[in-house]
């Protein structure tokens, strides 16, 4: 029997990295590790603040939430940090939920779809995908707003840090019949250097990571006295049962 | 007499109290040499009970509609306190739930626990299996994100294979309307959260009564109830409590260890357990590059896929549950552990659970001609364990069984 308990055990391990590696898509994405230094987060919320939610929404999160998080005070951000109103016109209170500052109606008009609510897309996408992407974008004059995407072809979201980043050309190579991509050309600088905007774009995509699972701090943490206790259960349910079965004959 | 022996006893002239105490559970005799195999029974009870508590929480504030599911199952998430837990506590625990009972029933089937008298005790487990499979399908369409939108859709187009007209009326009947709706999402949440429930809780009462009237079998499938000493105890039973009690403790705590570790450090299980693509809303103008189910039913989506034919290939997924229903009579052997067995048994047992993973692989993959290949060859395994089975067990060359239990 200790040979079929083996093998089961065995299976599971042979069955773990397979479990890593789920998320799949089109291009070669480059690895990303988010950080959670709450200045790198801080950095990150300005970003997604000041650019993505003129456009898209964010309205699973409360800006209340996020300031506690991230380490900053409801009035600090309530002050500098929302740009929207409500219904009366008042400036959004720091308790709502981050709503976009466009309608879905505007939306929808602007860009042909409704751009996407970004709360959760570093866990729909990844956060590989979104670093490669906000690093891929290129001037492409077929598009409505002059802008493609190598991580997303045909992208409707215009380069909206264009003006950080720079303008750069994207070369394709004919290969057997197949268009591959084989690099970026640089056009114009931004007022970022490259190295200067892959950490800005490190800085956003570690605070979407947040915005995507905004409890996996106190989660690792609980995690943390939850197994302790289970370990020390553990032993003693098992000094329990030897005790017990010390009169059994088997 | 003190006050509690007192309350018993007024109790017991009333309502079966010790009687009942003593029939299940301090006077039920278990073999002594229960195994590894054998913790989850009780595993799968304690998993029920996670199950049933997380979800009246959820169901407090979770929105059967439409346009709020996805939305309240984020607010679960991030406002309700503990929210997060309840949630990864109830979508870890489906499918710990199907790793608990498929390893429960690969042990019934290791030592032939569903043979005479236990035919009706292994019936009782498969209609929970069926019931299970119900329930897991249903609650997977509540979150209302893409897969869970476009799983539900393709497992009911299913029905649509049924000819004379039957099919089309039938997959309209069951979602409500021409697609997965919100008139499907609320139907599905009351059949998720009271209906099934219900059924189950029964069908695992009647598995109890069952095993109970019969006696547990054990991993020798020795009939312990054949020796008894002067006062009608086996010789190879032990009071369930406390000996198993004690004992399917250590088995909780080496299971909630890893259902902790699930919940608290992987609660999606790198896709597994909650699909990447359900962090997407439904969007029923907008079909995924890729659906597949959750691994739990891989296995028998991909015997559906195996069959060219659509009607072929739903008829041999539900003959691929229906069958193992049938298990208590293919097998003809009377011997029922695999350690006395022959190796042309344990051959044939092998390759069925092989086959049955590879299958939940295939799965979950993008089909390819080699995959198709794979996933019909497998399928005639699984199909062929029971034909096997059923001409094997006829004269099989079995060893001796002994009259008592030996490990």
């Amino acid at each position: 029997m200790k040979t079929t308990r083996l093998l089961v055990l065995g299976l599971c391990a042979a069955l773990m990295p397979a479990l890593g590696s789920a998320a799949g898509g089109g291009a070669s994405l480059d690895e990303f590790e988010s950080t959670d230094s709450k200045r790198s987060l801080q950095r990150g919320a300005r970003v997604f603040l000041n650019y993505c939610l003129g456009c898209h929404t964010a309205d699973y999160h409360r800006y209340s939430r996020m300031a506690t998080d991230i380490g900053l005070s409801d009035e600090f951000v309530a002050d500098n940090m929302i740009f929207t109103t409500d219904k009366e016109g008042d400036a959004t209170k720091v308790g709502a939920l981050m709503a976009s500052s466009m309608t879905e109606d505007y939306g929808e008009k602007s860009f042909g779809i409704v751009p996407p609510n970004l709360a959760l897309t570093a866990r729909s996408r990844g956060v590989d995908w979104l670093y490669t992407y906000m690093r891929s974008f290129y001037l492409d004059e077929s598009r409505p707003f002059g802008a493609n995407n190598v991580v997303l072809p045909q992208v409707g979201m215009p380069h909206v840090l264009a003006h950080l980043q720079g303008w750069q050309t994207a070369n394709y190579e004919d290969r057997d019949g197949q268009e591959v991509f084989t690099g970026f050309e640089k056009l114009t600088r931004g007022e970022l250097s490259p190295d200067e905007y892959d950490g800005l774009i490190r800085d956003l995509v570690s605070f979407m990571d947040y915005l995507g699972d905004p409890n996996r701090a106190t989660r690792h943490a609980v995690g943390f006295w939850v197994m302790l206790f289970l370990i020390i259960f553990l032993v003693l349910a098992i000094m329990l049962k030897k005790e017990y079965w010390k009169d059994v004959r088997h | 007499m003190s006050k509690v022996t007192d309350t018993i006893a007024w109790i017991d002239e009333r309502f079966p109290l010790t009687k009942s105490w003593e029939t299940h559970v301090s006077k039920y005799y278990a073999p002594k040499n229960f195994n590894f195999w054998y913790y989850f029974g009780s595993l799968a009870l304690v998993v029920l009970v996670i199950q049933i508590v997380t979800g009246i929480f959820l169901t407090m504030n979770y929105k059967p509609d439409g346009e709020l599911a996805f939305k309240s199952v984020e607010y679960i998430m991030r406002d309700v306190n503990w929210g997060w837990l309840i949630r990864y506590m109830h979508s870890t625990g489906a499918s710990m739930f199907f790793v608990v009972v498929y390893l429960h029933m690969f042990r019934a089937l290791m030592y032939g626990s569903y043979k005479k008298p236990r035919e009706l005790l292994w019936i009782f487990g498969m209609f929970i299996y069926l019931a299970l499979m119900a329930e897991a399908f249903m609650g997977y369409l509540l979150p209302w994100g893409q897969m869970s939108f476009w799983g539900a859709q393709v497992i009911i187009s299913l029905f649509g294979a049924i000819p004379f007209g039957i099919g089309d009326a039938l997959t309209l009947w069951l979602r409500g309307d021409y697609v997965v709706s919100d008139a499907t999402l609320n139907r599905f949440f009351a059949l998720h959260v009271i209906a099934v429930p219900l059924v189950l809780v029964f069908l695992v009462i009647a598995h109890i009564v069952a095993l109970h009237e019969v006696g547990s079998n054990n991993p020798d499938g020795v009939d312990i109830k054949k020796l008894k000493d002067a006062n009608g105890v086996p010789l190879d039973g032990i009071p369930f409590h406390p000996y198993y009690t004690v004992k399917d403790m250590v088995g909780l705590a080496v299971f909630l260890i890893i259902f902790f570790a699930i919940v608290f450090y992987a609660p999606e299980m790198g896709g597994y357990f909650l699909e990447h693509a359900n962090y997407i809303p439904a969007d029923p103008l907008k079909t995924p590059e890729h659906i597949a189910p959750v691994w739990y039913f891989t296995p028998f989506y991909a015997i559906l896929r195996a069959v060219p034919d659509k009607l072929g290939g739903v008829i041999a997924m539900f003959m691929a549950i229906v069958v193992l229903f049938f298990l208590p009579w293919i097998d003809r052997n009377n011997v029922r552990s695999i350690r006395y067995r022959s190796l042309a048994y344990k051959g044939i047992l092998a390759a069925f659970v092989i086959a049955f993973i590879v299958l939940g692989y295939l799965g979950m993959q993008q089909p390819t001609p080699f995959r198709t290949f794979l996933s019909q060859f497998c399928s005639l395994v699984y199909f062929g364990f029971f034909v096997a089975l059923f001409f094997i067990s006829r004269n099989e060359q079995t060893r001796r069984v002994p009259d008592r239990v030996t490990h």
